[in-house]
Order: C-alpha cells, then sequence, then structure tokens
C-alpha cells in the first residue's frame, strides 16, 4: 500500500547528508575538539549522503524493472 | 550539566526537516485510507522488510534506548540478556508457531484471536487491560521526553525566543509532540505510524553508531575498554550461579526462565503492540519473516545502545581509580568526579531541593538515564548532535505512536464493535478509529500530567499491569497447542495467574528495598537478591499457576468442537507451506540461522 518507503528515506538521508557536509566544510576545526579533533559532521555526512543515494537508487531501479 | 549546550541553527534544522518529513509521509498516506482496515491493519499489504524494522522500532522507544545505556552503565555486558535471551528466541518462536494463527486465522487483534479461539470474557479482559496499558505507556513516554528536554535545557533558547517562560519548556514538549503523532497517525493510520517506526530505525543507527565510534576512539578500542572495566562488567554469563556474584543480582535459571522463558514470550509473542506489525505483512510468507527480520539487526543492537553506556562507565569510573569491588551492588560512585572533569554519570539530584541523592551508605546514587544524553552533547558537535537528538526524539515519538497505533485498533474492533455497536457500516468504523486516534492522544497527555502530579499512584497501576501480563503466554501456549484447552479455563487460568503474581509480590521483598510498592505488602516470607531476581520469580510463579489451573479447569469443562477450531489450534491447521524461494526467505531455515548467531555472541561474551 501506497508509496516505496526506500524513497522518503532516501530523500531524508540525502538532506541530512548534504547538510552535514556542507556544514563540515565550513564550521572550521575549533567545532571538533568534543570528537576528539576529528570533523564527524563532514565525514558521517558523507556516509549518510551515500546510504540516502542508495536507498533512492534500490527504489528507482526496482520501479524501472 | 556538565557543558552548557546551545543548539546551533543546523541542528534545529535538522530537527524541523524530521518533523516536516513525519507529517508528510502522513499527508501522502492519507489518499490510500479508505476503510477501517487501511487505516487499522495497513490494509496487509505492508512488505516484510519496512513491518520487521518497525516490529523492531516499535519496541526501541527512547525510554528503551535510554534504559539499555543505563543498564549497561550499571550491570556491564550481562544486560544483553535483555536482547539475546530476552527477545531472539521469543522473536523465532512467534515468526514460525504462532503467525500462522494470527494472520491465517483473520484475526484483526490479539484479543480478537483469544475470541475466536476461546470466548469473550477472555478477549474482554485482555483487551480492557490492553487499552489502559497502552495509554498508559504512550502518556509515561510523553512524560519521560518533556523531562528529559525540560533537564538537558536545550531547546531554553527556543523557548526564550517565543518570548514564554521556561516552565513552557515541559508544556510545549508535550503539545508539540502530541501534535505530530496525533497528526501522522490521523492521516495516514498505521501504515504511517509504520513508516515512522522504519525511518526512526535508519535514525537511531545514524545517530548511534558514530557515538558509539567516538566513544571507543576515546576510550582506547575495545583492549582499552576490558582495561578500564572490572572483569565482572564483560562477561554475560560467568558468575550466574551464585546472584551475588554477577551484577545482575540474579542466578541462571531465574534469568533463563522468567526473562528467557515467561517475560519475553510474554511480550514478543502476545503484545499487540509488536504483533500487530507483523499481522500487517502483505502475506503468509511475509508475516512469518517480519519477527525473524527484526531478530538480526536486534542481536547486534547491544553494540548501539548497551555499549554507550560500558563506555560512560570505563570513561568516567575506569577500574584502576579504585573505590569499587566486583559483583553485585558494586557502586562506582564513589570515585565520581575525581578522575574525570567530564561525569557522564551524573549523581541524582532530588527535583524539589536540588540536593544530590545520597543511599544508605553516604554515597550519591547515579543517575544512569543521563549516560545517552550526556553522551550526545559530550562527542557531538553542532550538527551531529542535531541528529543524534533527531534520533531520541524520533525514538520518543514512535514510542507513544505505537502505543496509539494498537490502542485505536483494540478500541475499535475489540471494545467498540463487539460491545458498543455490533453491526454498522465500515465508514462509521473508520471515523471510530480517527476519534480513537484522537482520544487516545488527549488521553496520553492527561496521562503525562497525571504521572508528573503523581508518581507514586503510576507505580501501583504499572505494577498492576505487569501482574496482568506475567502469565499471558501460558493462555496463548494452551490455546494454540492444546485443542482441549476451553474457554472457562484460559479465562480463569489469567486470573489465577494474575493473582498469583500479586500475592508472590505481596509476599516477597529484595534486599534493601521497603515494603510497599517495592513487594512485601502483605507480609514479608522470602527476601530476593536483587529486586531483578524478585520480578522474575513473580512472573514464573504467575506462569506456572495460570498453565496449571487452565489446564484443570479446561479438563473440567465443554471443550469446542473440532470444526471450529480449525485455523487457530496447530493440530487442526495445515502446516503452511507459502513460503518458496531460496532457504534464507523460509522461516524456519532463517529462524534456526538466527538463533546461531546469537548462540556465537553468546559464547564471545561468555
Amino acid at each position: 500500500m501506497g508509496i516505496d518507503l526506500r524513497y522518503p528515506i532516501g530523500l531524508l538521508f540525502v538532506i541530512f547528508g548534504l547538510l552535514l557536509v556542507f556544514y563540515g566544510l565550513f564550521s572550521g576545526t575549533a567545532a571538533y575538539s568534543r570528537s576528539l579533533g576529528i570533523d564527524v559532521n563532514l565525514w558521517w555526512g558523507l556516509i549518510m549522503l551515500v546510504f540516502g543515494g542508495l536507498m533512492f537508487f534500490a527504489a528507482y531501479r526496482k520501479r524501472s524493472k | 550539566m556538565n557543558q552548557s549546550t546551545e543548539l546551533q541553527w543546523i541542528d534545529y534544522l535538522i530537527i524541523l526537516i524530521y518533523f516536516g518529513f513525519v507529517l508528510g509521509i502522513g499527508f501522502v498516506l492519507r489518499r490510500f485510507i479508505r476503510s477501517s482496515s487501511d487505516f487499522l491493519a495497513s490494509g496487509r499489504s505492508i512488505p516484510a522488510w519496512v513491518a520487521g524494522l518497525a516490529f523492531l522500532s516499535a519496541n526501541l522507544g527512547a525510554q528503551e534506548v535510554i534504559g539499555m545505556a543505563a543498564s549497561g552503565a550499571k550491570y556491564g555486558i550481562a544486560t544483553s540478556h535483555f536482547y539475546w535471551l530476552g527477545a531472539i528466541p521469543a522473536m523465532v518462536f512467534v515468526g514460525i508457531f504462532m503467525m500462522p494463527f494470527y494472520y491465517g486465522s483473520k484475526a484483526r487483534s490479539v484479543p480478537d484471536y483469544l475470541s475466536l479461539r476461546f470466548d469473550e470474557k477472555t478477549r474482554g479482559f485482555n483487551a480492557i487491560t490492553f487499552a489502559l496499558m497502552t495509554i498508559m505507556s504512550s502518556g509515561i513516554s510523553m512524560y519521560a521526553m518533556a523531562l528529559l528536554i525540560q533537564t538537558l535545557h536545550i531547546f531554553d533558547s527556543a523557548i526564550r525566543a517565543l518570548g514564554l517562560p521556561q516552565t513552557w519548556v515541559f508544556h510545549a514538549s508535550i503539545i508539540v509532540s502530541a501534535v505530530i503523532v496525533l497528526g501522522y497517525i490521523f492521516l495516514g493510520g498505521l501504515t504511517s505510524a509504520i513508516y515512522n517506526e522504519v525511518l526512526q530505525f535508519f535514525l537511531i543507527v545514524a545517530g548511534f553508531l558514530p557515538l558509539v565510534t567516538l566513544g571507543l576512539i576515546n576510550v582506547g578500542g575495545w583492549q582499552g575498554l576490558k582495561e578500564k572495566l572490572q572483569p565482572a562488567y564483560l562477561h554475560a554469563w560467568a558468575g550466574l550461579n551464585n546472584p551475588r556474584d554477577n551484577p545482575l543480582g540474579v542466578e541462571w535459571f531465574s534469568l533463563i526462565m522468567g526473562l528467557g522463558f515467561v517475560l519475553s514470550f510474554g511480550y514478543w509473542c502476545t503484545d499487540f503492540l509488536v504483533v500487530q506489525r507483523a499481522m500487517a505483512a502483505d502475506s503468509m510468507a511475509s508475516a512469518r519473516r517480519v519477527p525473524l527480520i527484526a531478530a538480526v539487526p536486534k542481536m547486534l543492537f547491544p553494540f548501539l545502545v548497551i555499549l554507550p553506556g560500558l563506555l560512560a562507565l570505563a570513561l568516567t569510573h575506569p577500574v584502576n581509580a579504585g573505590g569499587a569491588e566486583g559483583g553485585k551492588g558494586a557502586s562506582p560512585a564513589a570515585s565520581v568526579e575525581a578522575t574525570n572533569p567530564v561525569s557522564l554519570i551524573p549523581p541524582e539530584t532530588n527535583p524539589e531541593t536540588g540536593q544530590i541523592v545520597k543511599d544508605d551508605k553516604g554515597q550519591p546514587v547515579l543517575n544512569y538515564n543521563m549516560v545517552i544524553p550526556n553522551m550526545l552533547l559530550r562527542y557531538f558537535p553542532s550538527g551531529m548532535l542535531g541528529i543524534g537528538l533527531t534520533a531520541l526524539l524520533a525514538s520518543f515519538m514512535s514510542g507513544m505512536a505505537g502505543n496509539v497505533t494498537a490502542f485505536n485498533t483494540v478500541w475499535t474492533y475489540d471494545i467498540y464493535q463487539s460491545y458498543i455497536r455490533r453491526e454498522a457500516d465500515d465508514r462509521h468504523y473508520l471515523r471510530m478509529a480517527q476519534f480513537a486516534t484522537v482520544f487516545g492522544v488527549l488521553a496520553s497527555v492527561a496521562v503525562a500530567y497525571f504521572v508528573a502530579a503523581f508518581n507514586n499512584i503510576m507505580d501501583v497501576l504499572q505494577l498492576v499491569f505487569a501482574f496482568v501480563n506475567a502469565p499471558l503466554f501460558a493462555t496463548f501456549l494452551l490455546g494454540m497447542f492444546w485443542k482441549r484447552a476451553t474457554g472457562h479455563g484460559a479465562f480463569f487460568g489469567l486470573l489465577s495467574g494474575t493473582l498469583a503474581a500479586a500475592l508472590h509480590h505481596g509476599l516477597t521483598l529484595s534486599e534493601g528495598a521497603v515494603p510497599g510498592v517495592k513487594g512485601g505488602w502483605i507480609v514479608v516470607v522470602h527476601t530476593y537478591e536483587s529486586q531483578m531476581a524478585q520480578n522474575f520469580w513473580t512472573a514464573i510463579y504467575a506462569w506456572v499457576v495460570c498453565f496449571f489451573v487452565t489446564i484443570i479447569v479446561s479438563l473440567f469443562t465443554q471443550p469446542r468442537p473440532d470444526e471450529e477450531l480449525r485455523g487457530l489450534v496447530y493440530s487442526l491447521t495445515e502446516k503452511d507451506t507459502s513460503a518458496r524461494g531460496p532457504w534464507y526467505t523460509r522461516p524456519v531455515p532463517l529462524g534456526i540461522g538466527v538463533l546461531i548467531l546469537t548462540l556465537i555472541l553468546n559464547i564471545i561474551f561468555f
């Protein structure tokens, strides 16, 4: 019933991923003393972005079949 | 709070986007709702993987997440028993053996199955207690969220910006969560709740995986963690011969029978809140796969939700700092603050006086429930903090939504349609279900404020519900696998099991507890080493009494003819062979695989 859930999940993770990546790129290193000097926004944002993209891709491939 | 944390625009933006998404899903799903079955049972059309993740997430409310990390800090790796022993075997059982009856009988709810199999009084007893319980849990979840938000001061600046006094943080949390949960369930019904539970599952992973990773890096990896903790915290099974040799304060028999059998099977196999997710699946084969699909992430979740507790303990109270001895009741509180300026496990404070609460030995009582929130604030910079808080808010809200969707179904089908208005067209029941959703959310708000005002009454009510739940699995086991079990047997079995639980609780107490809501309110004839041991034994007694009373009463009452029980009892139901395809999609091999993996995890962390 309804919509393929992978679309909204993919969309949400792509949006969150992009936000984190850009915020991570421009927020400067001082913000990351908490996270042990690791720019977790950038790295985890990239991972979320890729995951969101894969979800999208999986849903798209199923529909085009 | 140990450090003042002001959220940045990015954190607010992430939280707002999430709220928008949740409601957006409701709006999109609205046009698919045409009948009461669409609204309350998703028209039985949910794919197995979606229902499976929802099955898992419905149980993964924020109190569960926060509570598991708290237990991780309190009891160590032994906390994983609540997952590996207290969930997986029951999930495999419900998938392989019980779903054929729930799904195949066309029952619309768990109480509905009881009415098909037994009689109206058994259904009525189960439906009414269950409906009350869901409203209460939903309200408690709401209260817990508002309290946490108030304690963390994270939204204080937002409230200030709106020109409202500080006390409004609590009210605003309740109002906003109620409006959002009501909004998306009212629009999209059970499907909406299920979709948001799946979203929550991915958000929890997205929020907690980096948290655990950062914590592990900080503590020096797995090796570093082991060095900083006492051996007793690193084993799941060692020391279980004697309740005094392990942090849980229980022995293996009551752990396996109480937690692993009675409580676990009672919850995962009979609680409509979780079973409803599997019953919404698109086919019998899917419905049976749902709990098994859920079991795979479930067995790995201790690494996400229990490990933060261990990390917090190792980071703030490392063993070489002295202060604590191994075994049960060893409180690491003595070394608080001395070793680490940032305490991830702060002492508990009295909400009225602001004083630190101390135990009878004069040591501060630790507030383990702050582990997860403090870890988020400690390790996450703005940005990731928004993700982490969103994950937490998502689990609070889906914890509420799960209860509300279970409530509106049981109310509409098992109470309203069964006892109030039997014959009406489906449109009428759809409207009633929507009305029940509004009522359910409003009642939860009332409960939230009630809990805030009368904590003690709530403890008593929760206790009563625990008594009602304890014997349930005996009823279902006999109902599904013994065709001779009768309605009278089931009803009086349940009643006497509940009574036995209350009686056992009234006659026993745990060490250091005062008679009252903790037990011993009749007279204390036995004292257990821990409250957990007392709870497990209460459940075991309730189950055994229910089991035998059901059998005895059944043997003296008239059984139902076989034709009426077809599809409801094991021996009178054709074996489900609908699952075709590769072995890993079939319930039995999948279930065996899950059990083997769980066994391996237990051996690794023995």
